[in-house]
């Protein structure tokens, strides 16, 4: 087993073709408080990783559950931002579209968390995933997308364009939610 | 080397204070303190313009009336604590023919704190009454990554301590009582992607009290919510890189909540500073020093605008010192 990623909240290691994440303990915290939130968050994001799938986003199929921990299937691919096309980012608004369709914000939505792999593009961790029908928390997770391209990629503005269509084709308030994008620009706010 | 005189005055402490570049020359405080109940912000309003002609007299008296600028907390804050003492830096500035400039408040407790500590570029947990933020420098502002979505941290508790019955400021009861709880009471715990929410903390708490000691509610509400800032901080951490943490604001006194981000440090393998703690709550030679750092790099206030901003974001606000 290989410690493959390590974030603020969880330990990524990797046995086969098996993803483990772990979230650890956090000696801050009261044991008590510690204990139901790691548990608790677990249980939401594998749901939510499911739950995607079943709306026609890729993910990765769940192994097993248990208190602290997700055994899931490695998407052994190349990163979005690796290899980013037009017909790539509009891809990617089809599949924030469905998710969003359903209900579920990603959260931490950057071109390190999608995945290529045999023609097809997987969202990958759904740590801060939350379901929210609000327009800020998708505007949110559009504007977070939007500046991973404009931060790592020369022809953002193409981009973005490419992905408006296909977060429109999937997603009937694509628009508004666009809206809200443009205000949260203006606050330069989640920079 | 250039003396900059500084006015706070931007909720219940009335402050002023002259700096140079090495250190705090003078420094004369007015606390208001409510007779019942929390902050009234017209009383303190009146507090601040019966008390501020004799705050900075006492303060020029020592240091003499040799200044190079004006600075005043121009927000955010109370409306009618920042438009008197916004009034009475505009009147000290056009009398002894100096430059005006109007800082912003959140800004100077991080300036402050680098001053003070030997922090370069932290993330800064921001904690006092009224805000609640946790920021980094990037691209020339100090960004918001995370805040509270309702109340600030020190208001939460002011609000549960007067409804348990304690007096008035909240924050230093609790943790006084916190000590000798015995069991933790689960109360709801808020973060939403890098913001947090109190407001709903603060309510089951005081319905907590129904069914648990006070001792335990005030323990349970202190890891609570003190859990909360920490893990947003911890995260604006991992998303920016940075490798040191700044405590900073009115709340930071708390030694529990302070414990516990030395923690998260220590396990990051990063840096804790927390500046003394005059230099935490509210204080003039904060915006003294902010002032100073702004009147190095040429930036001045003209009167027409210098209006009190209530909602002052750090993020409005371009950083020229850095």
């Amino acid at each position: 087993m290989a410690i493959i990623a390590s974030g603020a909240e969880a330990v990524i290691a990797l046995e086969g073709n098996t993803i483990i994440k772990t979230r650890i303990q956090k000696r801050y915290r009261l044991k008590e408080i510690d204990e139901s939130l790691r548990r608790e968050r677990t249980r939401i994001e594998a749901k939510l990783i499911s739950e995607a799938r079943r709306c026609g986003v890729p993910t990765p199929i769940i192994r097993n559950v248990t208190d602290f921990e997700i055994k899931m299937e490695y998407i052994e691919g190349t990163a979005l931002k690796n290899i980013i096309t037009p017909q790539l980012a509009e891809k990617t608004g089809e599949l924030v579209g469905r998710l969003h369709t359903c209900g579920i914000v990603h959260g931490d939505l950057t071109t390190s968390n999608i995945m290529f792999k045999d023609g097809k593009l997987y969202l990958i961790d759904f740590g801060l995933a939350y379901l929210d029908k609000t327009l800020e928390a998708r505007g949110v997770d559009v504007h977070v997308l939007f500046q991973t391209f404009e931060s790592t990629h020369e022809n953002h503005e193409e981009l973005t364009e490419s992905f408006k269509k296909g977060y429109a084709r999937t997603f009937q308030g694509a628009e508004e939610v666009m809206e809200r994008v443009r205000e949260i620009e203006a606050r330069g706010r989640y920079a | 080397m250039p003396k900059i005189l500084g006015l706070e005055g931007t909720a219940w402490n009335l402050s002023a204070a002259v700096v140079d570049e090495k250190d705090v020359i003078a420094e004369t405080t007015a606390t208001y303190m409510p007779t019942t109940g929390g902050i009234h912000p017209r009383e303190a309003a009146q507090h601040h313009a019966s008390h501020i002609a004799k705050v900075v007299k006492e303060t020029l008296k020592i240091c003499g009336k040799d200044i190079d600028a004006v600075a005043f907390s121009q927000g955010p804050g109370l409306g009618p604590c920042l438009r008197t003492v916004a009034t009475a830096a505009r009147a000290l500035a056009l009398s002894m023919e100096v430059p005006l400039i109007g800082v912003n408040h959140c800004i100077a407790h991080i300036e402050v704190g680098r001053w003070k500590t030997k922090a370069c570029d932290p993330v800064t947990l921001y904690v006092s009454g009224a805000n609640s933020q946790v920021l980094a420098y990037r691209a020339g502002r100090y960004r918001v990554f995370g805040e509270t979505l309702d109340i600030g941290i020190g208001n939460a508790l002011d609000k549960f301590a007067r409804f348990a019955g304690l007096p008035h400021p909240g924050g230093p009861k609790v943790e006084e009582l916190a000590k000798k709880a015995t069991r933790y009471t689960p109360l709801p715990y808020t973060v939403k992607g890098m913001d947090f929410s109190f407001s709903g903390l603060t309510t089951a708490a005081q319905e907590a009290l129904k069914s648990s000691t006070l001792q335990d509610v005030c323990h349970s509400f202190q890891e609570t919510a003190f859990a909360m800032l920490v893990e947003v901080t911890e995260r604006a951490v991992a998303h920016t890189g940075k490798n040191e943490v700044l405590l900073a604001g009115g709340v930071g006194a708390n030694v529990r909540l302070r414990e516990m981000l030395a923690l998260m440090c220590e396990d990051r393998g990063i840096e804790f500073y927390a500046p003394e703690k005059r230099f935490m709550g509210d204080n003039g030679a904060m915006i003294a020093y902010l002032g100073l750092l702004m009147y190095k790099s040429g930036y001045r206030t003209a009167i027409e605008d210098s209006k009190a901003n209530p909602n002052f974001r750090p993020d409005d606000a371009e950083v020229m010192w850095r």
